[in-house]
């Protein structure tokens, strides 16, 4: 799957333009954070490089239906048990049985929920949920992870639980490429920075050049926490 | 006010010497009925869920004629079913009028398009959250059906239980097809509507009693399965 491509990548609403001409490359590596003030286009790119939206115009690559494995901001839970939530996606995927059971139980383990696999899973706190959502999207064993502020609307020890299991998924080789308006967390996780202002990308370095001084005037403002638009 | 009184204890009575006429149009009618919604659900709930997620030039029109048809007036259905089993229409060799099949045929006739048009919207809605989570798992909309009524059952046990109430209550269709011959094929309504028309207003009054309570039971029975189950599973 990996090196995904989108090459001047353009895309449109009703004639407002959300991104235009962008060009990216994702490759294995450390979790690249795609940053940027609300509006930017951070989601939408985010959807048109897992394949989710086609582009308006410029094209991603490989171009296949559905490229690696996505979690939403708002955790969409199937009205079934947690393990239940964690076997659907393998069953799609045409896991067989055997397998499907044990990768359901371990990704269980990892995000310490195991002992609410029979749980309705929208009976789970909003932590829980986002867990549960992450580790049914890493038992896909994708070989890259699309996560849509994963903890826009959690509490600190839920978002620091989400953290650790991110960088554990990251750790296992999986490339997680991640939206975020907590410049904290940015810093905290990120290897690459993709800077996108206005629906463009204005920079792409290397995490630790983009916090140490940012290239573009736009992107000293974001870090310095001036409002953009 | 006489009528009612009167009503009431005829239908005490019928209920407490456990009336074997009553009974076996008590028992006619919920077989009808029950039998005319199961095949009303395996075609309507899944047609219902395929127009909630499939798009296709003509779609608006689709669902416009389906909600159109849920007040297809009985005796229109009824007559159409009429036309089609009798001996000289098209399924006349089935040999089916006057019998309880043929009223089956005319309730699931009138309960498909309830169900199809309820359970539409009430997947619709759940489509909407689930789409693009399901798209992301690489499922498409002819894998998403099953998977919405599944996930969609709390919601559609009440879709059936509209459905239960639109065949227990109908007598236009089941009258026509059906001929209200005792012992053979009249059931709770028709029976009611004979003995109105016959004048004996107290034992029609007691029968609507009794399909009363039983319309009643079946969705406080059908509210409390909704409620244990919702409990266990979210």
């Amino acid at each position: 799957m990996l090196p995904i491509r989108a090459e001047a990548v353009s895309y449109a609403v009703g004639g407002a333009a959300i991104l235009d001409d962008v060009s990216l490359v994702i490759e294995h590596g450390a979790p690249m954070l795609i940053l940027g003030p609300n509006g930017a286009g951070k989601s939408v790119l985010l959807r048109l490089l897992h394949g989710l939206l086609r582009p308006g115009a410029g094209r991603v690559t490989p171009e296949v239906p559905i490229r690696g494995a996505m979690v939403f901001q708002r955790p969409v839970l199937l009205r079934r048990s947690a393990l239940a939530n964690l076997r659907y996606p393998l069953a799609l995927a045409g896991v067989p049985g055997p397998e499907r059971a044990r990768r359901a139980e371990a990704a269980l383990v990892e995000v310490g929920l195991s002992a609410l696999a029979g749980r309705p899973a929208r009976r789970l706190s909003g932590g829980e949920q986002q867990r549960l959502a992450l580790a049914r999207a890493a038992a896909l064993e994708p070989e890259v992870l699309f996560l849509d502020e994963p903890c826009a609307s959690l509490d600190p020890a839920a978002t620091r639980a989400v953290e650790e299991i991110i960088r554990r998924v990251a750790a296992r080789g999986t490339k997680i490429v991640m939206t975020t308006h907590d410049l904290g967390q940015a810093r905290r996780l990120a290897g690459e920075v993709v800077f996108l202002h206005r629906g463009r990308v204005v920079e792409c370095a290397p995490a630790e050049h983009f916090f140490a001084g940012p290239a573009s005037a736009e992107g000293a403002a974001f870090l310095q926490g001036d409002l953009l638009w | 006010m006489q009528d009612l009184g009167s009503a009431f204890m005829a239908a005490i009575a019928l209920v407490r010497d456990g009336d074997a006429g009553m009974l076996a149009i008590l028992g006619l009618s919920l077989r009808v009925s029950l039998a005319a919604l199961g095949i009303a659900a395996v075609v309507g709930l899944p047609l219902g869920a395929l127009l909630a997620v499939a798009r296709f030039p003509g779609r608006r029109a689709v669902v416009v004629a389906l909600n159109a048809l849920m007040g297809l007036p009985p005796v229109v259905a009824g007559l159409l079913i009429y036309l089609l089993l009798s001996r000289s229409g098209p399924l006349g060799s089935w040999g089916l009028l006057f019998t309880p099949g043929a009223m089956v045929i005319a309730q699931a006739v009138l309960v498909t398009p309830i169900l199809a048009a309820l359970s539409r919207g009430v997947l619709e809605a759940l489509w909407e959250e689930y789409a693009e989570a399901l798209r992301s798992f690489g499922a498409g909309p002819w894998r998403a059906v099953p998977t919405l009524l599944w996930d969609g059952r709390f919601a559609l046990l009440t879709v059936l239980l509209a459905g239960f109430g639109r065949a227990s209550a109908e007598v236009g269709a089941v009258i026509l097809v059906g001929g209200n011959i005792e012992g053979f094929t009249r059931t709770m309504t028709t029976a009611i509507a004979l003995e109105t028309s016959k004048g004996d207003l107290p034992l029609a009054l007691a029968l609507g009693l009794v399909l009363m309570v039983i319309v009643l039971g079946v969705n406080a029975l059908a509210q409390g399965l909704r409620d244990v189950a919702l409990r266990r599973a979210g």
